[in-house]
């Protein structure tokens, strides 16, 4: 079933060079159709990891779009180009170190040029992942640490949003010290975790352990065969 | 209701929802072991005894692979020892990761925590930092912390799912660490799903008896990921990237003395000489092996297999490959793209075309495939799409049946979003599933320490054998890179403290591979590691399935 003769044919524009492909591909799949082999700009090709954006403009129109190669369906008359890198800088830290209690603004600290966020939302235009950027950016510079972690959490990293700021804001490496101080300090802690961790230190489980590792697959089999299963979580 | 399904189709989705009110309430009986191996004699791609091959060379001669495995294990290198200068040294450092995903990073962390100076490390890594099956993981990660449960439960789960073959000191090593790992990763700053008390919402798996996953939406992995080289740029790791390890160096005992590198870009060449070498490299889903679709990450190309095989480390359990029950089916764009095993943790079920449920939707990862495989093929009551492609429905609006509207929205982001790209609102309507080439059960031999039989060696993930046994349970893979990158990381600073640098680097190993290639009247052409999968053209419109099913 590989092929069909009789598939619809549409062109698409990479770099400028027209290529006929079938219909039906990605906008990845067009351009490995038309010959190109990737090095860059292309990774999990399934929606995760952020490395095949693109930038593409439709025949007759004059707005620059934005999406993921390989999440997206090629279209007739699609001018493309990809983005290989994102030069981005990112402010180090110590999550150890970092004390949201008695500083009321780490994120601006780390990140000042947040400052010059103008309100455009550019960023949360071009964000393939639908995510609301500049909201997470304006809760940032209000210190709501906890907002701008939610906001961002689909975040794949691509670049597109800072790629585009006219103040050059780095977007996905705010929202990763957002989200970082999230789970390290303003989540509570789970304190079964804690108990599990003491047990295990004091070798609660160990000799059991020892036993199930010594055992032979009938005996493996028979305790296996009769566990129980936990009904409800 | 979405548009995006053909109208037959839309007639198959009808008799699902007339069905799911009831089908709601079913406890679907779990397969008795005697059923369960007939249906995976019969119907799943491992038990093909036509996809294997027996190596003729090397340390697991005489053991099973599949066919795609061993073309590449038994073909030369795609280098020329003789043409290769190995006296200038590029990069001299005390541990080199090949690797970039998450074994290797979390190797890089924990090789610093034991001493080793961020800068005399250096991971080397094919695509970008990050890029690998690890960000892809969507479920979770299995760790037994609850009052209910402990790390016996876990080994006990794991070595029945495993069909017992699991290597027992790795699995203890697992279950064991894992709920040390998650406490690492709390300190981390990882977002796991947590009630309002903080403690983490868990949910059970593929042949989990209990509630055990932890998870972070159905982005779990890339939460993972994005943390671990946050951490690792905060650490000034330095990475080299579009730089993969086309070979392993050995010194004149035959011990690894790190590797040679190969810049993607202009095809130059790098030595470089490390006292420990951690491989760390990921799997195979893009052999498509039995001409499966895989859900794998454009870089599992099996590349540490061939290279750890080279210098004298054996393979074990590679006759077993993963098929991911559900892969999607349709629509075309995102055939064998991985529909996540929470949907089914939630409570999504498996139905047939008539709309009935034919098997428990929470059997082990091999049963569960083999049964969807049963449906389309052996009872041919699954729904062909309009190119050919045979699936059954995966209903996941009963999941929101159940638990209350808005459940998938908020616990299935991930998927929604890919769906809804293409006009498909799984809220409301049922997707299409089949499985999906997962996971590589086997690789490389390692002991309970990461190390390998080959002094100088480490290796952790997927490129290692033995934690999984024969079939991996659904949130053992992130928690394998963590326990046994954590390790590795360990035992290769321990390593590199207590051994002078190789003083000269050879290739002699491959030298003497070809000979064994020669000597055993082998010629093949596909030289190896295969470092990137080839799509262009009209391949790229192949589906990769052809399944042959032994009735």
């Amino acid at each position: 079933m590989a092929e069909e003769e009789d598939k619809k044919m549409i062109e698409i524009y990479v770099m400028g060079r027209r290529y006929k492909v079938p219909e039906g591909l990605t906008i990845m799949t067009a351009l490995e159709y038309a010959g190109y082999k990737y090095v860059r700009s292309c990774g999990c090709r399934g929606g995760f990891c952020g490395a095949c954006s693109t930038v593409f403009r439709k025949e007759g129109d004059y707005k620059l779009m934005m999406d993921l190669a390989c999440q997206t369906a090629a279209e007739d008359g699609m001018f493309l180009v990809q983005l290989p890198f994102v030069p981005a800088v990112r402010a180090e830290f110590e999550i150890d170190e970092l004390n949201i209690e008695e500083n009321d603004n780490v994120m601006l600290e780390h990140y000042p040029e947040i400052a010059r966020c103008v309100s455009c939302n550019t960023c949360t235009k071009s964000c393939p992942q639908d995510i609301k950027v500049m909201d997470y950016v304006q809760a940032s510079l209000r210190g709501d640490i906890d907002r701008a972690a939610k906001l961002s959490f689909d975040c794949i990293q691509c670049g597109l949003c800072s790629i585009r700021c006219p103040a050059d804001i780095k977007h996905y490496h705010l929202a990763q010290l957002a989200r970082r101080i999230k789970g390290r300090y303003i989540d509570p802690k789970s304190s079964e975790l804690e108990k599990m961790v003491q047990e295990l230190k004091e070798g609660k489980y160990d000799e059991e352990l020892e036993k199930l590792c010594d055992m032979s697959e009938e005996e493996l089999k028979k305790v296996y065969d009769e566990r129980k299963f936990q009904k409800e979580g | 209701m979405s548009d995006g399904y053909p109208e037959y189709m839309r007639k198959s989705i009808e008799k699902v929802e007339a069905t799911r009110e009831k089908r709601a309430s079913i406890d679907f009986e779990r397969m008795k072991p005697e059923e369960s191996q007939e249906t995976l004699d019969n119907f799943h791609p491992d038990y093909r005894k036509e996809g294997k091959h027996e190596l003729k060379v090397g340390p697991s001669k005489g053991e099973l692979a599949p066919i795609e495995l061993a073309e590449l294990l038994e073909s030369p290198s795609i280098i020329d020892p003789s043409e290769i200068d190995l006296s200038q040294v590029d990069y001299d450092v005390e541990i080199l990761i090949v690797g970039g995903g998450g074994a290797g990073t979390v190797a890089a962390l924990w090789a610093i925590k034991e001493g080793i100076d961020p800068k005399d490390i250096l991971i080397a890594t094919k695509l970008r930092h990050g890029d690998s099956n690890s960000m892809m993981a969507q479920g979770g990660i299995q760790a037994a912390d609850k009052e209910v449960d402990s790390p016996v439960t876990h080994y006990l789960d794991a070595i029945g799912g495993g069909h017992y073959t699991n290597q027992p000191d790795l699995l203890k090593a697992l279950t064991r660490d894992a709920p040390e790992i998650i406490k690492w990763h709390e300190k981390l700053g990882i977002m796991y799903d947590r009630d309002e008390n903080g403690e983490f919402v868990e949910l059970p798996g593929g042949g989990t008896s209990r509630y055990r996953l932890h998870s972070a939406g159905d982005y779990t992995g890339m939460e993972l990921m994005r943390v671990l080289m946050d951490e690792s740029r905060n650490k000034g790791v330095p990475v080299l990237e579009f730089a993969p390890a086309v070979e392993l160096l050995t010194d004149e005992k035959g011990n690894v003395g790190g590797a040679l590198l190969m810049n993607l870009e202009t095809n130059e060449y790098y030595v470089v000489r490390a006292k420990s070498t951690i491989m760390a490299t990921g799997g195979f889903g893009r052999l498509h092996v039995q001409s499966y679709p895989t859900s794998n990450h454009y870089g599992a190309t099996a590349d540490g297999l061939i290279m750890g095989y080279r210098v004298g480390i054996p393979l074990r359990d590679m006759d077993s490959v993963q098929y991911h029950p559900t892969g999607a089916a349709f629509p075309d764009q995102v055939i064998g793209l991985l529909v996540t095993e929470k949907v089914r943790s939630l409570g999504g079920q498996p139905v047939n075309a008539d709309g009935e449920l034919f098997v428990n939707p929470l059997e082990p990862r091999d049963v569960e495939a083999a049964a969807i495989i049963r449906e389309c093929y052996g009872k041919e009551k699954g729904i062909t799409t309009p190119t050919g492609m045979r699936g059954v429905w995966l209903d996941s609006p009963l999941i929101d049946f159940k638990e209350g509207e808005g459940t998938v929205a908020k616990r299935l982001p991930a998927m929604v979003r890919q769906y809804e790209r293409f006009n498909i609102d799984m809220t409301k309507d049922p997707i299409l599933v089949f499985p999906t080439l997962h996971y590589q059960n086997g690789g490389l031999v390692i002991n309970a320490d990461s190390s390998t039989p080959v002094d100088g060696l480490f290796a952790a993930g997927e490129v290692s054998g033995g934690v999984h046994g024969k079939n991996r349970l659904m949130g053992n893979s992130l928690l394998d890179f963590n326990v046994f990158g954590r390790r590795a990381g360990i035992t290769a600073a321990k390593h590199a403290r207590r051994s002078q640098k190789p003083t000269k680097l050879t290739l002699d190993h491959l030298s003497k591979y070809n000979k064994e290639l020669k000597d055993a009247g082998i010629e093949r052409k596909n030289p190896s590691p295969m470092l990137l999968p080839e799509y262009r053209g009209k391949r790229v419109l192949e589906r990769h399935l052809d399944v042959q099913v032994t009735l």
